[in-house]
């Protein structure tokens, strides 16, 4: 399962330039801000255009080259496309535009596969419903699934939640988690808000104006502090893998270990809410945390008496002035020898945030070590926040 | 009030040739919509000039050019009566001929206007779930357009049962055979007497304009209903 992207494209003002290469199944987030390129690059992924001029291959078919005149009709690149806006054809019902696909595929998906997709997504009780008689979320899911039974080699969604409210993309995003977790299929995300790219995916390519920043795994990417304006990391705090080392049912607390030191959060529940049973203990034993720069504050010795359940040692990689007297800290795990690089480069990073006078009034330097008081983890899966 | 066999024959001959007109017109119609509306060629300004053409021009003066054209001694009547044995001159179906190009831009008009609302991205969703270009134009484009379908074959059905200058001219007013209601009130209004004919003919004619209002209202709603869940737009 590859993608392979070498693409050059002018439209109107933007300049396309893009070269990147997928290998893993799993989400990968195109990210940037509005009019870097993204949706024009998964459209001539798509097909619905036609680059000036490049590769893109996809499981090592060629689907596009220009030196060799290829380019196939998007009816014939295996694609599935999930739209912002979701697109159903108003004149079928729910079921008509899920087998859409399905019935035009040389090589359909079996019986059971697909009522696995319509369970998974939650859309059976809507199958005999006109598109219009459906709310934004169960038309995204509805979109998904139309996509799926297309039996894609690629699955490719344009900000699929940017046109629902809050309440509509946390309905979906369960689903979107179980997607990943379930089927082995690659999946390009375009996004433009970090807390979903966060949340979902596990690579991301970083665009801005029509080429690529950077591209790598969003744990490395989100440590990236030049590419923080980008990423909007300062808001969002970092987010770093972590084990599930066990829990406490009576205290209703689960253990998590990260890089070495235990974290405390609120006793997990499954992963999703339709994941099956099974396969939650082990999906649980890896998972991510994200912890928002604002939650986290800095105390230079261990505090005591305090509700905080988690206290980590870290040592201070730099500080950076913010605006609005803002300083953003950001914080390597583990008390480190201010010499060992190496060390440092494995080290999971945390950011604070705090006030410029905090910074001064405690004297805090780069390689300094100090203690993370984390007020709130957030945990990959169901949401859930330690309180303080 | 009964009917009197000639008014029987007039109404019937007027629902003949306005039926056989709009549906003989309805797949050129849907073709010269779709090439108007997707079509990108030099010349495209010309078709939709020509296809407006009827609108414009009197339709008397639309009945002297089929009646140069489609004449027995004119290039394409005489093609057609020596080599298929039609003869369209006092006949029906050339009454039904000159409905249709008469009536043609009013459904060209109605399917482009539907054609050109048709959202693009649902052609492209089509596209990416394996549809091709025919597939599309017969699965996504004709129902998506059938409310302008058929309202455009409403519209052309009633102009074509109101023709009168191009019919008189091109087949003249042959009773049972070319006499269509607007000529046969026409024709009693002519008549010494023949007030009271005319009336009733009117009256038909009223009748009959107020059917096909309903009947076109109900399919509307129906298939509006269908699209967008509301009875209103």
């Amino acid at each position: 399962m590859n993608l392979e992207i070498d693409i050059r494209h002018q439209a109107g003002m933007l300049a396309l330039d893009a070269c990147f290469t997928i290998e893993r199944p799993g989400i990968t987030a195109l990210f940037g801000p509005s009019g870097s390129g993204k949706t024009t690059l998964i459209n001539a992924i798509a097909g619905l255009i036609r680059p000036d001029d490049g590769t893109i291959t996809i499981n090592g078919t060629a689907v596009f080259d220009r030196k060799n005149s290829i380019h196939l009709p998007p009816r014939q690149r295996r694609v599935g496309y999930v739209f912002q806006d979701a697109r159903l054809f108003p004149h079928l019902t729910v079921r008509k535009n899920l087998y859409f696909a399905h019935r035009r595929s040389p090589n359909p998906l079996p019986n059971g596969e697909i009522d696995a997709i319509i369970a998974m997504l939650g859309i059976g009780g809507l199958l005999s419903r006109r598109p219009i008689k459906l709310s934004g979320g169960e038309k995204q899911r509805v979109s998904l699934g139309r996509a799926l039974l297309g039996k894609p080699d690629i699955l490719l969604l344009d900000e699929p939640l940017s046109a629902l409210d809050q309440a509509r993309k946390d309905e979906i995003l369960p689903y979107l988690e179980a997607l990943r977790d379930q089927r082995r299929l690659p999946i390009l995300y375009v996004s433009h808000a970090i807390d979903e790219v966060a949340r979902l995916a596990d690579n991301m390519v970083v665009m801005e104006n029509g080429t690529v920043r950077a591209s790598g795994s969003v744990f490395d990417i989100l440590a990236r502090t030049d590419l923080a304006p980008l990423t909007g990391q300062f808001d969002t705090g970092a987010v770093i893998p972590a084990t599930v080392t066990g829990h406490d049912t009576a205290g209703g607390i689960t253990f998590l270990d990260c890089a070495g030191h235990q974290l405390i959060v609120p006793l997990l529940g499954p992963a999703t809410p339709i994941a099956p049973a099974p396969a939650t203990a082990t999906r649980l034993r890896q998972t991510r945390l994200h912890i928002r720069a604002r939650d986290v504050m800095i105390a230079t010795t261990i505090p005591d008496g305090i509700s905080a359940n988690n206290i980590v040692p870290v040592t201070i990689r730099n500080l950076q002035p913010l605006d609005h007297a803002g300083m953003d800290v950001a914080l390597h795990l583990g008390h480190l020898a201010t010499d060992t690089a190496n060390t440092q480069k494995h080290a999971p990073v945390i950011h604070a945030r705090i006030t410029g006078y905090s910074a001064s009034r405690l004297n805090l330097q780069p390689g300094q070590q100090v203690y993370a008081v984390i007020k709130s983890v957030t945990v990959d899966g169901k949401l859930r926040d330690t309180d303080a | 009030m009964t009917l009197s066999p000639a008014e029987i024959d007039a109404l019937l001959l007027s629902l003949k040739i306005a039926a056989v007109a709009v549906a003989g017109a309805l797949p050129f119609a849907i073709a010269c919509a779709s090439l108007l509306t997707f079509g990108r060629f030099p010349g495209r300004f010309l078709i939709d000039a020509i296809v407006h053409l009827p609108l414009i021009l009197p339709p008397v003066v639309m009945g002297y050019l089929l009646l140069i054209s489609f004449g027995t001694r004119a290039p394409i009547g005489a093609w057609l009566l020596h080599s298929f044995d039609i003869r369209l001159v006092f006949s029906w179906t050339g009454a039904a001929l000159a409905s249709a190009i008469v009536s043609f831009p009013f459904q060209v008009r109605a399917i482009r206007i539907a054609l050109e609302n048709i959202d693009p991205g649902l052609h492209q969703a089509a596209e990416t779930l394996g549809a091709g270009p025919i597939d599309r134009f017969i699965n996504l484009t004709l129902p998506l357009a059938l409310p302008g379908i058929i309202a455009g074959a409403i519209t052309a059905f009633s102009a074509s049962l109101g023709e009168f200058g191009a019919i008189i001219t091109f087949v003249s007013n042959i009773p049972g055979q070319t006499r269509t209601l607007p000529l046969a009130i026409y024709t009693a209004i002519q008549t010494p007497g023949g007030e009271l004919a005319a009336a009733r003919l009117a009256m038909l004619s009223i009748g009959l304009a107020l059917c096909g209002l309903i009947i076109s209202e109900m399919m509307m709603r129906g298939i509006r209903r269908k699209l967008t869940g509301q009875v209103r737009p």
